[in-house]
């Protein structure tokens, strides 16, 4: 698998240095305060929320039968999210679970004709929130897999939460297996559909490319040890470790979609996505850039007017969806030092539900 | 079975070295067949043999003196003398995609073909592409009741119809009968049955006899034609590891089977690999059907030889995975000691058998529910006769 991240932007990378500047988000790093948080005393792994995404599956199964209870002080849940899934080696059975956590559907009523993920999503939403309470876990990390060359991928709602900042500063810095990144889905926390927004600080770790149904021992490994460094950070934060602020690079901002070309008549799919797109996430796809290998033999280029960077190119859960890839812009965060926030004496029975 | 008349016309006048030897070896095939029983030279060990013809043959060039001592033609390890085979005109060729729903290569181009079908199109053949399981494609998945590529057994082809039987087997009774009937002077000749695999295999041609040498020249013309890239041939005729497959239908079968790619995803570099492996076969056809002799030829294959499952506890779950080292090194030899499985606490568990193996379909997603992790193979070299259609 290192061939195909060699794939990965080698060629875009000077690039991108020159023509699409950083945006940074917060003032420079002299200027930040230090930021204080709560510790974090209870976490939960999460995997199988899509039933073939395998890593996910088998790594739970393996925290489980080393009885793995405890990161340091915090608390250690894990859990199969999607078992009748998991079970049956398929990503849902009646629908996505990883699009059920919105505040709609989490408060929808139970009917007879209620999917069987609504209903799951609704457990999971007592089990590991509620969503948006104080009762909620403090971390919850969503494990899953992409048919996507995406290497590894942190996914979250925020830029501007430190944990989860943080965590992916140590994460990119420990792991050399595979390239580290962060997504941002830029959705107020209502409208935030997947697993990991139950936390009160929650992401998804993306790890590709794997076919659904299979386990590699090279995509295993690299999940193990982003779970591993996440919760080494856990330990570190909550027994005082002052965290120094600083930029962290290679975080992506969902911009659209683009869809597979369809034949008007047939509704089939006309092209497949173009091999110099194809096993490029995150590399540069610049206007007039080829986009889809029509069967035909034609090119079909990208038209957009901003130089944007493609991801979960070729991902087959989306094709019921069509979508071929979504596309991102680049950017730098600059985050602030980071220390556990020490409790008064009093405060931390308030805490504990 | 050649036929004597064919042979002894293909016997007059060439000069050429390659058609001396020709020559030589088709007589003496001849002869050897007429002759066979009476014979001391058979009463020679038979590397002996194959030393003394190999010898004879480089110093001999007179026809005559292998006349006199009736030397059969140099054989392989493993086959018998080579024959002339001749054929009739491969007229009905068959192109099945979709036998599994979710391997997307063979799904698109039969599609595109069925729409369109100037690509396939051969002079003299009728050429079909099929959809064999419709529903399976419709709902992206591999099956839909039963694996429609283990389903052409005698049993399910005999059993009296009926829709209380599995979607599948009911598929194939059809298949058989628009197809076949299978084992019957009907059936179609050729039919190409189009896979995908999450395995790094390549492009791989399964052949299921190493008898059928219409298909060997046809793969070793192949072979030829998509140098330097590779074309491994694996050969499944195994008493207990062959399977009933969709394509058995015909006289001649022939899987196409192209990875890696995920279930369900169409990459471009694989659709349009089978495509040109699927171009090169057709020519050969129409080549054949025009009337071209294909001299004799080898064929190196991987036939198949044990499968291998994962280790797994004592409730049957899976405890390790394809170690890194052999994950994506289909058709690398394996030998006694080489990493296999690792263990998801990071413990290395090794190759512990006889000697090296050639590993394929390592990984695949479909075989996890087959007990089987990849299946050991073993190099060998089948000679094929020359072909001519009748």
């Amino acid at each position: 698998m290192a061939r195909l991240y060699s794939l990965s932007c080698a060629h875009s990378l000077s690039l991108s240095l020159s023509l699409s500047p950083p945006l940074s988000l917060c003032p420079s790093v002299q200027q930040m305060e230090p930021v204080s948080l709560p510790a974090l005393s209870r976490v939960a792994i999460c995997g199988g929320t899509h039933g073939n995404e395998m890593s996910g599956v088998y790594l739970v199964r393996e925290l489980q039968r080393q009885k793995l209870e405890k990161a340091g002080s915090a608390t250690l849940t894990t859990v199969i999210s999607n078992p009748r899934a998991v079970q049956v080696c398929k990503r849902y059975t009646d629908m996505d679970l990883n699009r059920c956590f919105t505040d709609a559907i989490l408060s929808s009523p139970v009917t007879d004709a209620t999917p069987y993920e609504v209903r799951r999503a609704q457990e999971l939403n007592t089990l590991l929130g509620p969503k948006g309470n104080v009762g909620a876990m403090d971390l919850v990390c969503d494990l899953h897999n992409t048919t996507a060359n995406m290497g590894l991928s942190l996914i979250s709602y925020s830029v501007q939460d430190w944990v989860i900042m943080h965590i992916y500063r140590q994460v990119q810095r420990k792991i050399t297996s595979a390239p580290v990144r962060f997504i941002l889905l830029d959705l107020p926390l209502a409208d935030a559909y997947s697993q990991d927004s139950l936390g009160k600080h929650g992401f998804s770790i993306e790890v590709g490319p794997q076919p659904h149904g299979v386990v590699r021992a090279d995509i295993f490994n690299i999940m193990k040890e982003a779970v591993d460094q996440t919760l080494d950070w856990v330990q570190c934060f909550n027994s005082g470790s002052a965290f120094e602020g600083g930029e962290v690079d290679d975080v992506y901002t969902f911009v659209k979609s683009v869809y597979y070309p369809r034949d008007p008549e047939t509704n089939q799919i006309t092209a497949a996505i173009h091999p110099q797109v194809q096993d490029h996430d995150f590399c540069l796809l610049h206007p007039g850039d080829p986009m889809f290998l029509m069967f035909s033999g034609e090119i079909v280029k990208y038209e957009g007017e901003e130089v944007l960077h493609p991801f979960f190119v070729n991902e087959c859960a989306y094709y019921e969806k069509s979508i071929a890839f979504h596309l991102a812009r680049k950017m730098t965060v600059t985050i602030p030092p980071l220390q556990v926030k020490r409790l008064m004496k009093g405060e931390g029975e308030e805490k504990r539900i | 079975m050649y036929n004597t008349t064919e042979l002894c016309s293909v016997m007059s006048g060439h000069s050429s070295p390659a058609a001396i030897l020709y020559k030589c070896t088709t007589r003496t095939a001849f002869i050897s067949q007429l002759v066979k029983k009476r014979q001391p030279w058979f009463l020679l060990p038979g590397n002996f043999q194959r030393l003394l013809s190999r010898v004879l043959k480089l110093v001999l060039s007179s026809e005559s003196l292998y006349q006199l001592f009736n030397i059969p033609a140099f054989t392989t390890a493993m086959t018998s003398s080579t024959n002339v085979s001749c054929f009739h005109e491969a007229r009905r060729v068959a192109i099945f995609g979709g036998t599994h729903g979710n391997e997307m290569s063979g799904v698109t181009l039969v599609n595109l073909w069925i729409q369109n079908g100037k690509e396939i199109h051969r002079k003299g053949v009728e050429t079909k592409p099929f959809i064999t399981n419709p529903r399976a494609v419709e709902k992206c998945t591999r099956y839909v009741d039963t694996d429609l590529n283990r389903a052409f057994t005698t049993e399910n082809l005999s059993a009296p119809s009926g829709d209380d039987l599995p979607y599948e087997v009911q598929r194939a009774q059809q298949i058989n009968e628009i197809f076949g009937p299978k084992g019957s002077p009907e059936a179609y000749d050729v039919i190409f049955d189009l896979h995908n695999t999450t395995s790094n295999m390549g492009c791989t041609l399964i052949l299921e006899s190493s008898k059928d040498h219409f298909n060997l020249q046809m793969m070793h013309y192949i072979k030829k034609a998509i140098a330097p890239d590779s074309c491994p041939v694996l050969l499944t005729e195994h008493p207990l590891l062959k399977y009933s497959t969709s394509r058995s239908v015909a006289k001649h079968p022939i899987g196409l089977e192209v990875g890696p790619q995920p279930q369900g995803v169409l990459r471009s570099n694989i659709f349009e690999s089978m495509r040109v492996v699927l171009k090169h076969a057709l020519d050969f056809i129409e080549l054949f059907n025009e009337g071209l002799e294909f001299p004799p030829c080898t064929v190196d294959v991987f036939r198949v030889s044990e499968k291998m499952d994962y280790p797994r506890d004592t409730n049957g779950n899976i405890i390790a995975m394809v170690h890194p080292n052999l994950q994506d090194c289909d058709w690398e030899p394996l030998n006694p000691g080489d990493p296999m499985f690792q263990t998801f606490d990071g413990t290395t568990l090794r190759y512990e058998g006889a000697g090296t193996v050639y590993p394929t379909f390592i990984n695949e997603a479909a075989y996890y529910e087959k007990q089987q992790a990849f299946v050991t193979t073993r190099r060998e070299t089948l000679a094929a006769g020359a072909i001519k259609k009748t």
